[in-house]
């Protein structure tokens, strides 16, 4: 049964991956002028035997049908075509700055779950509470600001007046460190972006832990628990906040696209040497097969995240409808 | 109690609708009070607010960030609103067939939006942008692909739990066709979450405008709040009024936004207070 609902799980993240590959073919055609016409123009020569022969190269002279057929295959074979700019290979690029990309909104992640379910847990357990009040205000405001404004208020903050944080970059440059000096020096540049992206989340984990652990309280094996004479403070986590917990799962898949958007956006902020600084630089150079290719990878983590969440999830919570 | 003292009864919907009143008004206004247009320079690079003239300073390159920031509320509001606009026809329409007739046709569109959901969607509106070149019609069509999707959802679930209730098998009975039904039957009674949806939409859109101008993928013509966000990266650290400004407009008009919205949606269901 379980084996069933994974299967068909998969079949989907295969279709979403199909499906972005298919608007990215879209978009490539639903530009004006073509890659020879690009390439052309960037060498500065447009002379119609030079462009029939690069059409001929690419293909791009066959029906749009066979084009499909064969930048789909191409993308299977994790072909993502070659940077306009950088003349290298996409993919490659791409992997080069996926680490970082990785490495900040893991970090952002985290931080934001351990940091909304403890507040989350302090608003419900007093609802209408200071506190609670203090938690539902913020996640107001958190869901107003701009993100990367967020960021750029906290580095003059934190950066530019108090001197606490470095301002930008992941890691102090021409220091050179190695080893654990290395990881401390990963560590203080991560702070300030991993808090921008996570501050928004955070109000949102905050909030959701609160209204699921309210609904938790009020169930009969809550007050079977109590009545059994167990203490309220284990009720409180062995109880309510492990059940409550359950829903953060799908949620941390659903705000895995969010997450990304977001940091495309914070990269660019402090300067954080990921997919988002490289998206900012294929837009200004116009190097639509690298902005393409950055799209379709973020599509295709955002999904397989997505698949591992609902595995968790039907893992986690047995009522989980199977099919 | 109504509809008006219901949404009145609220503090933050007040506040939020008075703000934004007067946003729209300075929006409006802007052309009138100002003696120039945003794009002028009137003065030396980076003064402080409060120079002779100069009630918000003067940006990077001496243009009057109080008209900068009057006619963003302009771009900003423009923006906004048309791409929710656009975002809600074409959400209502896709939700309510979906609804109305089920089966296959709301299956389709179910997998349609929950694709949308699954993938970076601002990352798609990005692209979009930079492939269609920025500009005020590329950012709406951006902003309105990535968020008619939310609209058709509740567009549906308010149609599937509609079209089987008694007024619409009398108006069956009486021989309206299927389009009379969903317009003038159906559509009246599903507004209520559509209205309080469609004020949290515009926030969200001007939030999306702010950051693909930030990133350069405004329209180069206008200047937007997001546009002067990103100009001023390079002196923030000396004249903060530069950066700090503008995205303290974003963040007024978009928390005004949602508190009109949280007021709408206590004074559309009052059964659901709390």
């Amino acid at each position: 049964m379980k084996l069933r609902y994974i299967g068909l799980r998969l079949i989907k993240t295969l279709l979403v991956t199909a499906a972005v590959v298919l608007i990215s073919f879209f978009l490539i055609h639903a530009v004006p002028g073509d890659a020879a016409t690009v390439m052309a123009g960037q060498a500065g020569y447009a002379d119609e035997t030079y462009m029939a022969n690069l059409r001929a190269e690419y293909g791009l002279d066959q029906p749009l049908p066979v084009q499909l057929w064969r930048y789909i295959s191409h993308v299977a074979q994790g072909d993502l075509g070659t940077s306009f700019v950088r003349r290298e290979s996409v993919l490659s690029i791409i992997m080069e700055r996926m680490p970082n990309t990785l490495l900040l909104d893991g970090f952002a992640l985290v931080l934001a779950a351990a940091g909304g379910i403890a507040l989350g847990a302090v608003a419900a357990r007093r609802p209408g509470s200071a506190g609670d009040s203090a938690v539902t205000t913020l996640s107001m405001i958190f869901y107003a600001v701009p993100q990367f404004w967020l960021g750029m208020m906290l580095v003059l903050l934190f950066a530019v007046w108090l001197g606490w944080f470095p301002p930008f970059g992941i890691e102090t440059m021409g220091a050179d460190y190695t080893g654990l000096a290395r990881i401390a020096d990963v560590a203080r540049h991560i702070i300030l972006p991993g808090v921008t992206l996570a501050l928004y989340f955070m109000a949102s984990y905050a909030r959701l832990t609160r209204t699921a652990m309210i609904e938790v309280a009020d169930q009969d094996f809550v007050k079977t628990a109590r009545a059994k004479g167990i203490s309220e403070r284990q009720v409180q986590r062995r109880h309510i906040l492990r059940n409550a917990l359950i829903p953060l799962i799908t949620y941390a898949g659903l705000q895995a696209s969010i997450l990304v958007g977001g940091s495309v956006l914070v990269e660019n902020v402090f300067s954080w040497p990921g997919l988002g600084t490289l998206a900012y630089q294929a837009v200004q150079g116009r190097d639509n097969p690298l902005l393409l290719g950055i799209f379709i990878v973020t599509a295709i983590l955002v999904s397989l995240f997505n698949l591992i969440t609902d595995i968790a999830y039907s893992i986690v919570d047995p009522r989980v409808e199977l099919g | 109690m109504n509809f008006a003292a219901r949404f009145l009864s609220r503090t933050t919907s007040v506040i939020g609708f008075a703000v934004f009143t007067l946003i729209v008004v300075i929006a409006l206004a802007a052309p009138i009070f100002a003696a120039h247009g945003p794009m002028a320079i009137v003065g030396l690079p980076l003064l402080p607010p409060g120079s002779p003239g100069l009630l918000a300073g003067s940006d990077v390159i001496g243009r009057d960030m109080a008209v900068g920031l009057a006619y963003g509320a302009r771009i900003s509001l423009l923006i906004g609103i048309t791409s929710t606009c656009c975002a809600v026809g074409l959400g209502v329409l896709l939700g309510a067939v979906a609804g109305y007739y089920g089966g296959l046709v709301d299956d389709l569109l179910m997998q349609v939006t929950e694709f949308f959901q699954i993938i970076p969607s601002f990352v798609l509106a990005m692209v979009l942008v930079a492939f269609l070149q920025p500009s005020l019609s590329s950012t709406v069509i951006g902003i309105t692909l990535i968020t008619w999707p939310q609209v058709a959802r509740v567009v549906r679930g308010q149609f599937l739990s509609l079209r089987s209730r008694e007024f619409v098998e009398a108006a069956r009975v009486l021989g309206m066709s299927d389009a009379r039904i969903i317009f003038t039957q159906v559509l009246p009674n599903a507004l209520p979450p559509i209205v309080v949806v469609s004020s949290m939409i515009v926030g969200n859109a001007i939030l999306t405008e702010s950051a693909l101008s930030f990133l350069g993928l405004g329209d180069p013509d206008l200047l937007s709040w997001g546009t002067m966000i990103g100009a001023s990266r390079v002196a923030m650290w000396v004249a903060w009024w530069t950066t700090v400004l503008p995205g303290l407009c974003i963040m007024v008009t978009v928390l005004a936004l949602n508190f009109i919205g949280d007021g709408l949606n206590d004074a559309l269901n009052p059964r659901r207070r709390g």
